[in-house]
Order: C-alpha cells, then structure tokens, then sequence
C-alpha cells in the first residue's frame, strides 16, 4: 500500500482538529484540537519523508514535536492563569474584545 | 511499501477516536482518547520506517503532554460537563464548511498528484536523525532549546501566584481573635471527655453538657452527629448523682459565647 | 553728507515713533518737535542738494548702501538707497512743502485735542515718503509705498468718529490696495525677467527683455500708479478723502504722496522706453483723468472736493507728460514740482477759508470773501493763476510744455493727446475761476453764525510762502532749460520733437481758451448771483456732481459680481469642499460602525474567520498554479 494514504488521513485528522476547535467551547478541548492537527502535521511529515526516502522530514517532524511541546507548556499555564481570574475556560467568556 | 494492515489499524486507532473531539461530553474522556490518537500515530511512524519518531511520539505526547492535559483538567474540575448548544449564531455551519471544505479539498489536492515512492527508505534511528539534527539543523537545534527554557520560564511566570495580601502570623491571628472577644484557645477535640472515641460526637464540658463545637460542621450539616445522652446516662451510672444536676449557669455561658465565631474559628 | 541721508528718513520716523510712544506728556510740545522734525530733514535736504549741483552732471547718482535686507540664495537684495537729481526734487518738495504744512498745521490744528498724534502721523508719512523717492530697489520703494498708504489712511481717518470719514479712509485704504497689487504683480515680473528688484538690475537688464514683459510689467506699474495717484480707474478715493484735515489734503492729497504714481512711472523709464505700448496706454489714461477731473472739478460745490478734482486732472498732466516718454519726463516732474506748490498753497488757503466760515465747505455760502481775507485772497489768487497756466505764474511754463510735448509724434497720437490737454487747459480755467469767483467775489451768501476772518501768521506765512512759490517758481526753473538740465542724468536726452502744431499757436490757443473759461466763471459766478441751492442741471452735471457715478460704476462692475462670487465660493466651500471632506469622514466613520460589528470578541468566531480566510487563499494559491 502506498504511504501516501496516510497523508490521507493527516487530512482527515487535520480537518477534524480544526471542527473542534471551532466548535468546542472548552479551552482544553480546543487546545487539544489544536494538538491534534500539528500531529496530522507531522503525519503528512513523515509520509512524505518515507515516500522521498529522506529523513529531513522526519527531522522537521521533531522539531514540531518540540515546538508543539513548549506551546502546550506556556498554553495550558495561560488556561490555568484564565481559570484562577475567572474561574472558567470558557472560550466565550472572555469577550473583552467586542467592537 | 508498507502493509495495508497497518494502515487500516491506525486508521481505526486514530479517527473514531479523534471523532470524540467534537461529540464527547468530558474533557477527560477526550484527553484519553486522544491519547489513543498519538499511540496510534506512533504506531504509524514505526511503520513508516521512522521508529525514533514513533518512540518520541509516545514519550512526549502520551507520556508528557496528554498527562499534562489531564493534569490542568484535574486543577480546573474533571468534571466539568460542557454544555454542547452552539452560542455563537451560525458558528457551527461555518466550522462544518470550513473544516469539512478543508479536509476535501486536502484529499483531492492529494488524490491530484502522484508521488514516485522510494525504493530505497532511510530508516529514521536513533542515529540518523542525530547525524542529521547536529550537523544540517544544528542551528535550528539550539534555537528550539532556547525556545524551550523560554516556554519554562513563561510558563513559571504565568502560573505564578502573587501574594495579594499580607501573611499572618499565628501570633496576629490570636491577638484578633481576642480582640473580637472569641474563644482564645482552641476548641476542644470532638470527644474529649467522652468514653467514645468517635468524631461525630461533641465533647462534653466539665459539668457533662455537650460542646457543639467540638463536632465538624461538615457532620452537622449531614446530621451525621450524635448528641452525648447515651453516653451520658453511662455516665451517671458510674459516676452516681452528683454530675446529674450541674449548675446551670456555666456551661450555658462557655456554650453561648464559644458559638458566635464558630464559623470563623473553623476557617483558620 | 549725502552719506548721511538716511538720516532723511530716520529723523521724521523717530519723531513720529517718540510722539506716538510718548503719550500726553507730549501734548505741549509734540507739535513743535514734529516741526523741527520735518525742518530738519528739509536742512539735510538742501545741504545735499547743494553738494550734488557742485558735482559734474553725470556724477550726480549716489547709491548709499544700508544694511544687507534680504540675502537669499540668489536674490541677494541690500536696503540702499539712491540720491540723484530725480530723488533729491522730490526730497526737497516734500520736506519744503511739508514743513511749510506742519508750521500751518500748528496753528490749523491747534483746538484739537489730539494734535500730538497728528504730527506723529505727518512725520510718519514724511518719513515714508522720503522712504519711497529715495528708495534703490523696487522692494524698498514698495516698504514706502505702503508706509504713506497706511499714513494717508491713518490721516484720512483722523476723525474717526464721524462713520463716514472713517469709511472714507478705509475706502482710499482699499482702493490703494488694488494698486499695490499691481506693483507687487510687476516686482514679480522683474523678479521673474531680471532676477532682482534693485534699479541698477532691472534697469540694466531692460535691453535684453522682449517688449512683451515691459509692456506687462509697465501696465502692472501703470495699475499701481493709477492707484495711488487717483488716475481712472482707481480715482473714485480721492474726492472722499478730503475727509482728512486740510492740511493732509494739501500735504498728501495734493503735493506729494498721490504724485508718487508719476514718480514711479519716471523712475521706470528705462522700462516704459522699451514699451512703447505700455507708455501709450499711460498717456490714454492721463488724457481721459486729466478731461474727467476737469469736469468733475467744473460740477463740485464742496471747495475742498472741487480741489480734488483738480488735482485729478492736474496728475492727470504730470501722467499724459510721462506717457509721452522721454521728451515728456522732465516736464511731468516740473509740473509736478510747481503743482506741489500752488496746490498745496491753494488748500492751504481753502483751510483758511473753512477756518474763517466755521469749517464749512459749500462755496455756494461763501462769496465775497475778499474783503476778510485779504491774505488768503492774494495767496490764493497766485495759485488761481499759477494752476490756469497764465504767464509768468509757474504753471504756464509746466503745463505749457506738457500741451507741446502731447502735439508731438505722428499719427493720430498728437491730436488725440494733445487736444486733450488743450481743452483741458481750457476747463481747467473754468473750474478754478468759477472756484475761485464763487469764494471770493459776487455777493456775500453766508449763514448767519459765520463771522469770516483773517487766519492766523502761523498759517498765512506758509501760504504766503506757497504763493510766492506758485508765482516763481516755473520761471526760475524754466529760464534756461535749468530744471530739465537737471534731470538729464535721470530721465534722458530728449531728443527735441517738432509739435504738428507750431508752438507760437498752442500758446496762443491755451491762452485764448483759458480767458474763454475765466471770461465764462466770471459771467456765471462773478457778476451773475449764484444760487444757493445748486440749480437743476444737465445730465452730465449731475453726472459730474455725483463724481461721474464712479461709486455705482464700481459697485455694479465689481463689488456686485464680487459679493455673488464670494457667495458662490461660500456655498461651493460648504457643499463640494467641506461636504468632501465631511462625506469622507462620515463614511469612514460608517464603515467603522460597520465593521466594528464583525468584531464580536468570540476567539472562536475569529478562528473561523481565520480558517475560512486560509482555506479560500489555499484554494487561490492551488488552484491558480495548478
């Protein structure tokens, strides 16, 4: 089977990440979402690694990894800092900046 | 090539899983699932010769940033249910388009082209990805380290509570207690002068009344407490008639004064 | 000392700036000081006057250098200024007449209150005026130009309290204005061609300019000379502004400052020798003056306006002269010298008049002043000779030579020109006769309050004085060609033109029409009784009384159409300019309330946007490289 089915499903993982994070109310679950389509990502990342035969795909693969890492740190201390304030993660509850 | 087993196996093992993101109800349902997604993506790397990637996958998405996940879900309430109504007018339409629009236009995009696959794969180990890392992205390298000190200490400043008012010491915490005219000691322990050993029942004053205070106020509210006049009648069995009839004017006074700043002395 | 004529300006210009600042602590002896002022000047005057004729002809132009005015890049322009025989004539009649004025203005002046400020005004506008004649560079000459503009206003409106004098001045004021606006247009030009405003530049860059710049920036000076000498079509300020004091009307309104216009056309010579065309729009314009103050002058009852319109004419000479070029300078200035004087000599008499009658002006209450005004009635009667051009008075041997030079030429030029100046010879008899008939002699129609009198020394001597001038003067100045000799160095060799009439016969002529125009006035005014009321009249008398209709002229031609085009430019400011400027604004402001909906402060609500923005530039991109 050729690997290029599984940038297929990167695809479909993709699209579903972005549906939650448009639709989920929840800050965590959004932000899951958001985890979700770096990680379709990074499968796209590493299929095409496979099918070129190269390993700097791969490579880049890792450093989404790290970077997708450091994100989630400084993202879930924002949620944790939002919820002491207002004790919610709602994403609608923060509507400060309405015209 | 690789087995089509494989990939109908991480197929099952990714999407329903990840379906969860948009219909389950608990946050900790989803973290669990998909923690299941990036187990199944490892096992998609492995299988696409890349085994370090699928190693680190599973280390930091399952073993660190999952947890983490679950972890800021336990701080801010497991269980919370979050309420599935769309509020925003429209919201839900323009995310169904958009995301589904996306994906579509995604898969013909890929369905559009066709890749020569190689025939000769570099299998991603632990040393090649290394030979690669520290001398074609070495820079890129030092960079992603400094952004990850850079995340930690972002991360220890905005979590950082500041002290908003002044910590007390026990000493002013007593000197304000006499000043509002409170109970200077501490209350007795729940039993004290009981024979029973148990926490639901109140202590008993020197002249055998008992003392609601000395009770947790959790109990009291669950009405979990049992009154003394049990024990008490054991008590004037052994103790003949002297402790029945005590003068009454004490241990109302201890009672009446202690209960005014029960709450309070509870919240210290 | 002709390096020192600066102080020609300086001392008149401290004085006035002394007696303005000083207050009323000045009032016993501001006056004096104003005289002393104007006198010396007239002694610093004469002293270079006299070292100047002790100098070979053609070393008679001394430029004094000032201070460095305006060094811009290449407009490099100095404040000098430049004493020749042209600038030194006029420094010597403005400061003679003018001291003679302020000695008179002592005692003219004398009941009011703000005297003071009156001779600050005079030394103001002698100052400003000496400024403008001794001036090297058009710009500095327009620094005085404007500096007796803003004097005659200031003296014009003297007594401001009554409305009418005030609009009186603010109408010369305005008028003024249109021609500077012409002298600025014309430095611009100069600027433009020659590339600095100094005489020496301009004046020796004229041969390498086309005819057409000359003639355009002659007709720009023309414009400016038009306006501050009161030529048509800028004349119509004149006659209100005898609202000023008599002596600023003999001073200002007569000898000096509205002669400037005639001054600026000689000094420009060189200029309007090169534009032929120009010089005969010039001359045109003080033929049709010179006729329309006339027979202004022949309609007035009021004494002072009646010598406002002489003066009109009068300019309206020294004009048509200049026009004729070179063979026409000189006498243009000659008449205009001998003018000064029994001009200035004639309102100072007319003021000695109002004096004695209450500070009336309707000469048809006056007559038979003879008797009690002995003094005023000799002086005035040399400047009744002087003016009509009756041998030996001054004015014959000016005016005489104005009418030959105007015969002079080919074409229809001479007739035209020259017959103008010989018919207006002959009005100009009728006119100062009638003048000067209805005021001194036939019979006594005053009112009853007024006891007419002689004037004081004070004011009899300066007149005295003028007349003795008016009388002399043209024949000390003609005997030998003097005045003109002098002059040479400025206005050029004329070459001697032969009339198309022979002199002997224009003499004769002007003679003979000039005893027409008295013989007329004495009929009429004289022997016969002059109503008291002015009778019904012919059309073009009461044309003439009403100043030729010149205030409806103007307000039909130009204040009318102005007002709707202002109105117009109001309303296309308020609907096109504004309503652009306004539209926009609303419209920005709309479109801001507009799309500070789309800013609904839901981070998901932006996140679609942002999804929806990527997908459809994804698609873009792909779709148009594929």
């Amino acid at each position: 089977m050729d690997p290029i089915s599984f940038v297929y499903l990167a695809a479909i993982l993709f699209a579903i990440g972005s549906a939650a994070v448009l639709t989920r109310r929840n800050a965590i679950v959004a932000f899951m979402g958001v985890e979700l389509m770096l990680n379709a990502a990074n499968l796209a990342l590493v299929s095409f690694s496979r099918i070129h035969g190269e390993v700097d795909g791969q490579v880049m693969a890792f450093f989404v990894m790290v970077v997708a890492a450091a994100e989630v740190v400084v993202g879930l201390a924002i949620i944790i800092a939002v919820f002491r304030t207002r004790q919610s993660i709602s994403l609608d509850e923060p509507a400060e900046l309405r015209g | 090539m690789i087995n089509p087993f494989l990939f109908w196996a991480v197929a099952l093992l990714t999407v329903p899983p990840a379906l969860s993101l948009l219909f389950a109800k608990k946050a900790v349902h989803i973290a669990m699932s998909i923690v299941l997604v990036m187990v199944g993506l490892a096992t998609a790397y492995v299988g696409l010769d890349a085994p370090f990637l699928g190693v680190v996958q599973i280390v930091v998405y399952t073993g660190a940033v999952m947890m983490l996940f679950v972890f800021v879900l336990m701080l801010v309430g497991v269980d919370q249910r979050e309420d599935l109504t769309e509020t925003i007018k429209g919201q839900r339409w323009i995310a169904l388009f958009a995301a589904g629009g996306l994906g579509i236009f995604l898969i013909s995009i890929v369905a559009r082209v066709t890749l020569p696959v190689s025939s000769s794969p570099v299998t991603g180990d632990p040393d090649v990805i290394a030979g690669v890392l520290f001398s074609k992205y070495v820079l890129v390298m030092e960079v992603l380290g400094a952004l990850l000190i850079t995340a930690a200490i972002g991360a220890l400043v905005m979590t950082h509570m500041p002290q908003l008012r002044p910590r007390h010491t026990q000493k002013e915490i007593s000197a304000s207690r006499v000043k509002v005219g409170a109970d200077p000691v501490n209350r007795p322990m729940p039993g004290y002068y009981a024979r029973h050993n148990a926490l639901d029942i109140p202590a008993l004053d020197p002249q055998g009344n008992p003392i609601p205070d000395s009770v947790s106020r959790v109990l009291e509210v669950r009405d979990q407490t049992q009154d003394g006049s049990e024990f008490r009648a054991q008590l004037e069995d052994a103790a003949g008639p002297s402790l029945a009839s005590p003068p009454a004017s004490a241990p109302d006074s201890a009672v009446d004064t202690s209960k005014p700043d029960s709450s309070e002395g509870k919240g210290e | 000392m002709l390096d020192l004529s600066w102080l020609l300006i300086a001392v008149p210009l401290a004085s006035a700036f002394v007696l303005l600042l000083a207050g009323k602590r000045a009032n016993s002896w501001g006056h004096w000081m104003g005289v002393a002022a104007s006198a010396s000047a007239f002694l610093v005057g004469l002293i270079a006057f006299l070292q100047m004729i002790s100098r070979p002809a053609d070393d008679r132009a001394i430029n004094v250098h000032l201070f460095e005015w305006i060094p811009g890049g290449e407009m490099h322009l100095d404040a000098g200024l430049l004493v020749d025989p042209l600038s030194l004539t006029f420094v010597l009649l403005i400061t003679f007449v003018g001291t003679l004025i302020h000695i008179y203005s002592v005692a003219y002046m004398e009941d009011d209150a703000n005297r003071r400020i009156f001779f600050a005004y005079l030394n103001l506008f002698v100052a400003a005026m000496l400024l403008l004649v001794l001036a090297d560079s058009f710009l500095l000459l327009f620094v005085g130009w404007e500096g007796v503009g803003l004097a005659s206003y200031l003296l014009i409106g003297f007594w401001n309290f009554k409305p009418e004098y005030a609009t009186a001045a603010k109408k010369a004021f305005v008028v003024n204005r249109i021609g500077d606006i012409g002298l600025i247009i014309a430095m611009g030009l100069m600027f433009a061609a020659f590339g600095n405003l100094d005489f020496d530049t301009v004046f020796g860059g004229v041969s390498g300019a086309s005819e057409a710049t000359l003639t355009a920036i002659g007709l720009m000076l023309l414009l400016a000379a038009t306006g501050k000498s009161a030529q048509f079509p800028l004349q119509s300020w004149l006659g209100d502004a005898m609202a000023g004091p008599t002596p600023v009307s003999a001073l200002i309104h007569a000898a000096t400052m509205v002669t400037a216009g005639v001054y600026l056309i000689v000094r420009s010579a060189a200029i309007f020798n090169g534009a032929p065309d120009a010089r005969v729009v010039v001359a045109a314009v003080g033929a049709f003056t010179l006729i329309l103050g006339a027979v202004i002058g022949m309609a007035k009852d009021d004494i002072k306006k009646a010598l406002a319109a002489s003066t009109m004419s009068q300019i309206g000479y020294m004009m048509l002269a200049a026009g004729l070029g070179p063979i026409g300078y000189a006498f243009a200035i000659f008449h205009l010298v001998t003018h000064g004087f029994f001009k200035a000599g004639m309102f100072l008499g007319a003021g000695s008049v109002m004096h004695g009658m209450n500070d009336r002006v309707n000469m048809r209450r006056f007559g038979a002043l003879r008797a009690a005004m002995v003094v005023t009635w000799v002086t005035f009667g040399a400047g009744w000779l002087a003016i009509m051009g009756i041998p030996p008075f001054s004015g014959f041997f000016s005016k005489d030579k104005i009418i030959e030079a105007a015969f002079v030429g080919e074409g229809w030029q001479p007739w035209v020109f020259g017959l103008a100046a010989l018919i207006g010879a002959g009005l100009t008899a009728f006119y100062m006769s009638r003048l000067f008939f209805m005021t001194f002699h036939g019979k006594a129609r005053w009112e009853d309050d007024q006891h007419p009198h002689e004037s004081k020394l004070m004011m009899t001597v300066p007149m005295i004085i003028l007349a003795v001038g008016s009388a002399f003067l043209g024949l000390i100045l003609a005997s030998g060609d003097r005045f003109v000799d002098w002059l040479e160095p400025v206005t050029g060799h004329a070459e001697h033109g032969e009339p198309v009439i022979a002199p002997m016969v224009l003499i004769i002529a002007t003679l003979v029409l000039v005893a027409i125009g008295i013989f007329v006035a004495w009929r009429k005014y004289g022997v016969a009784d002059v109503p008291i009321e002015a009778p019904a009249a012919s059309l073009i008398t009461i044309a003439a009384r009403n100043d030729m209709f010149q205030d409806s002229v103007n307000r039909a031609v130009f204040q009318r159409p102005g007002q709707h085009l202002t109105r117009t430019l109001v309303y296309a400011d308020a609907a096109v300019v504004d309503g652009a400027a306004n539209g926009t604004a609303a419209g920005i402001a709309k479109t801001g309330e507009v799309t500070r909906k789309m800013q609904t402060g839901q981070v998901r609500g932006y996140a679609a946007t942002m999804l929806v923005g990527l997908v459809i530039l994804v698609i873009i991109v792909v779709q148009g490289g594929l």
